[in-house]
């Protein structure tokens, strides 16, 4: 034995596939949504997006570093995963262009600090930890966190002035020229982004698909306006649907591994979405939902995990 | 994309091309060595002959040290009902019967027989015509030439023809897909032997009336599917079927599911769902011993990867060393990062070539670029690729957790023994995590404990 070769078990080849260009690629797919957002709400929105992913990413950074120290170092630092920066991203995203500064500040260390790190870092989150930090927040700083009056628009956002009954524009409304969050109000944008994750396979449709359909549904069923086409497009392009539905639903930590569970979930997602919005207080219900909907995906896999191949039916002769 | 049908059977989508629900499309690297013709092998001074190249009980030696044998002599025999003889491919003396390592790394039991390259061959294993030949005469053949699963598991060939109700027998499979990157032994073997491989069915088919013969040929081979569809043209009882090109679509169970639509699981056999699979080289195997009284004493193997000079398929006899079959193809191009006994999915991986060519072996593949070494595990992000990779329709992800942590309860009601190991999970996983290698390990654990009871 004059050389011995390198041995593992098999398989011995990988995709290309990584985390982290998987987190970039979602990066990538929400800069259309934000790049619309300061374009719509001017340079502000910019600096709420910048002081919200730095203080994510260096929570995690500065974490990271702690815990190094304390178990002996010579572990590599988790930011270059970029899960961070998605997190600061979302949670910019959700938050509407006038907030204090020290707001996005204090949302990006609860989500990355108390979410997930605490509960193990990244994969072990049971929440969305971008929307655990906004309900936080709404929930604290209610006044804050919906004062959507700025110097481009003021007034209701369009789907509070649908709540009192009012006529929204459908189209203003999909293009993203209305009130809001930052990263909200354009489905155009938001849309294109998803077109390009759904094209590269980082999501799917049957999460976003079953919500929206089902939100659908329950609009068209309990909303008041019957199949009217244009308080279902409102409904569809105001508020957080389009974001939730293909940025954060999808977020592989916090909806179920399960095939069927993904539908479930979806369907899950749309009914409290309809519900919240048609029968509860506010005009959103987004948030709620999902994080709701994060709750339930322990049991919504326990009821939906799969049969294994050539067991239980159709298993001898087809 | 909407998601495959997860469960049931024939769906019209998967009716136009058969194949089943999972998998991954790697990069298949057969260009490396398709074009070129099989070669022939210079056998080597030495020649190792383990006596387990086979699932089940091993032979026993017949040869001692000291004898001289020839080649195609019956050197051990069969242990039991399920296992093989073993045949000398060359002719000279047994120098010794010891423990030699074998490419999985193991120590097994061998007969060392050092060549004295005058090729001498002994009678040909006694047989009637093949037209007086009844049931019994061809399955004892088989038995007696050894013959084994040649694709890789080694199953003895004369269990598998003997089912309990061989009536019921619907289709006999040849399984030509190929699906393992790398390999081209296969194809090769269509193209320059295809009679052979289509007598060895038509014999097979001899054993049961009431079956249909079918060529299953993965459609990125479309010039086999040509020269087979041609020889089979006058058949009546024998079709070939183009499947959809995917890894595993020769893994049995996804085999059976593509051709037929019926499902087993691991605690069933092909025979419990009316079918009997074979692999290309097996059936070749079948036909030399039952025509021309030949034992299973040679086989294709696949010398290939960017590491090897100029890869190639070689007719290598058994117990040829691997340094022997790397010398025939021009040694290594350059330094390689690994050395695999078999394809990059299923292969294993060896830290030294002085091993034995057995039965089972189908290729010897060097890579320049070690993809596992090459970067570092991180964190499960419950992505759920492994899911829609996995053929097996199981969770790769929660079962390497419940391995990783030991617990068996979880292990075995999650199905974690429906795994067959084939690697698309670890293939797909962006963490890196060794899923397949997890649930392997468990498995194994498990299985041991079966048999001891």
């Amino acid at each position: 034995m004059s050389e011995l070769y390198k041995v593992s078990s098999n398989p011995h080849i990988r995709s290309g596939a990584v985390t982290s260009t998987l987190m970039l690629s979602v990066v990538l797919a929400l800069l259309p949504a934000a790049g619309f957002g300061v374009y719509n709400f001017g340079p502000r929105a910019l600096a709420v997006i910048g002081v919200s992913v730095g203080s994510t990413v260096l929570t995690e950074y500065l974490y990271g570093l702690l815990r190094n120290r304390k178990s002996g170092g010579g572990k590599k630092t988790t930011v270059t995963d970029l899960s961070a920066v998605v997190t600061g991203l979302l949670l910019a995203l959700n938050m509407p262009v006038g907030i204090p500064l020290w707001m996005p500040v204090l949302g990006g260390v609860f989500a990355i600090l108390v979410v997930k790190l605490l509960f193990g870092g990244l994969g072990q989150n049971f929440m969305n930890p971008a929307l655990a930090a906004r309900c936080l927040m709404l929930i604290s700083f209610p006044a804050a966190m919906t004062a959507f009056d700025c110097d481009a628009y003021t007034g209701a956002t369009p789907l509070a002035v649908l709540k009192e009954g009012g006529e929204v524009d459908v189209f203003r409304m999909a293009a993203g020229f209305t009130g809001g969050t930052i990263g909200e109000t354009s489905m155009i944008a938001l849309l294109a982004g998803a077109c390009v994750l759904l094209f590269l396979g980082v999501i799917d449709l049957r999460i976003p698909g079953s919500y929206i359909v089902t939100f659908s549904l329950f609009v068209v069923l309990f909303g008041g306006h019957g199949a009217d086409p244009a308080y279902l497009g409102a409904q569809l392009a105001g508020g957080g649907l389009m974001l939730g539905a293909f940025f954060m639903a999808t977020d592989y930590v916090t909806r179920p591994i399960t095939i069927r569970g993904q539908y479930v979930f979806g369907i899950v997602l749309g009914l409290l979405t309809g519900i919240f919005r048609i029968f509860g207080p506010g005009a959103e219900g987004v948030s709620y939902a999902i994080i709701l909907g994060n709750l339930l995906v322990p049991l919504i896999e326990k009821y939906t995990m799969p049969v294994a191949f050539g067991h239980g039916k159709g298993g001898k002769r087809g | 994309m909407l998601a495959a049908p997860v469960r049931g059977e024939r769906t019209k989508e998967n009716m136009a091309k058969l194949t089943f629900v999972g998998g991954i499309h790697p990069y298949d690297g057969k260009e490396l060595s398709k074009e070129k013709p099989i070669g022939d092998i210079v056998p080597g001074k030495e020649l190792v002959y383990p006596l387990s190249q086979h699932i089940g009980a091993p032979a026993k030696a017949l040869a001692a040290k000291g004898d001289r044998v020839l080649a195609g002599q019956k050197i051990a025999e069969s242990g039991g009902f399920v296992s093989a003889p073993v045949y000398a491919s060359v002719s000279g003396t047994v120098k010794a019967v010891e423990p030699r390592r074998v490419a999985s790394g193991d120590m097994v039991m061998s007969i060392v027989v050092e060549n004295d390259e005058q090729y001498e061959k002994a009678e040909p294993l006694p047989r009637k015509p093949l037209e007086k030949m009844g049931t019994e005469d061809i399955i004892a053949v088989v038995r007696e030439a050894g013959i084994v699963g040649m694709g890789g598991a080694g199953f003895p060939t004369h269990v598998k023809l003997s089912p309990k109700e061989p009536d019921k027998i619907d289709y006999v499979i040849a399984n030509c897909a190929e699906c393992e990157p790398y390999l081209t032994s296969d194809y090769r073997r269509m193209l320059e032997e295809p009679e052979k491989l289509v007598g060895g069915l038509k014999i097979i088919l001899k054993l049961f009336p009431g079956a249909q013969g079918i060529l299953a040929v993965e459609d990125n081979k479309p010039d086999c599917i040509k020269v087979l569809e041609d020889l089979v043209r006058e058949e009546e009882k024998i079709q070939v079927k183009g499947l959809k090109t995917k890894y595993p679509q020769g893994g049995e169970r996804q085999l059976i599911y593509a051709v037929t639509g019926r499902k087993i699981n691991s605690t069933m056999l092909p025979a419990q769902v009316g079918c009997v699979v074979n692999n290309v080289d097996t059936m070749v195997a079948v036909y030399r011993a039952v025509t021309e009284g030949r034992p299973l004493m040679e086989r294709i193997v696949t010398v290939t990867g960017d590491a090897v000079a100029s890869p190639q398929n070689f007719r290598v006899p058994t117990g040829t060393s691997y340094v022997q079959v790397l010398e025939a193809a021009g040694g290594f191009r350059c330094e390689p990062a690994k050395v695999i006994c078999g394809g990059p999915m299923m292969g294993t991986a060896m830290f030294d070539l002085n091993v034995p060519v057995t039965k089972t072996s189908t290729a010897l593949l060097a890579l320049t670029k070690d993809d596992v070494s090459a970067l570092e595990p991180g964190p499960c992000i419950n992505c759920g690729r492994c899911v829609e990779a996995c053929p097996g329709r199981i969770i790769p992800s929660r079962l390497a957790d419940y391995a990783e942590r030991f617990d068996e309860q979880a292990f075995l009601d999650a199905y974690g023994m429906e795994c067959c190991e084939c690697g698309c999970c670890s293939f797909v996983c962006p963490a890196r995590r060794p899923l397949t290698q997890e649930i392997k390990s468990m498995r194994k654990i498990q299985l041991a404990k079966k048999k001891k009871g």
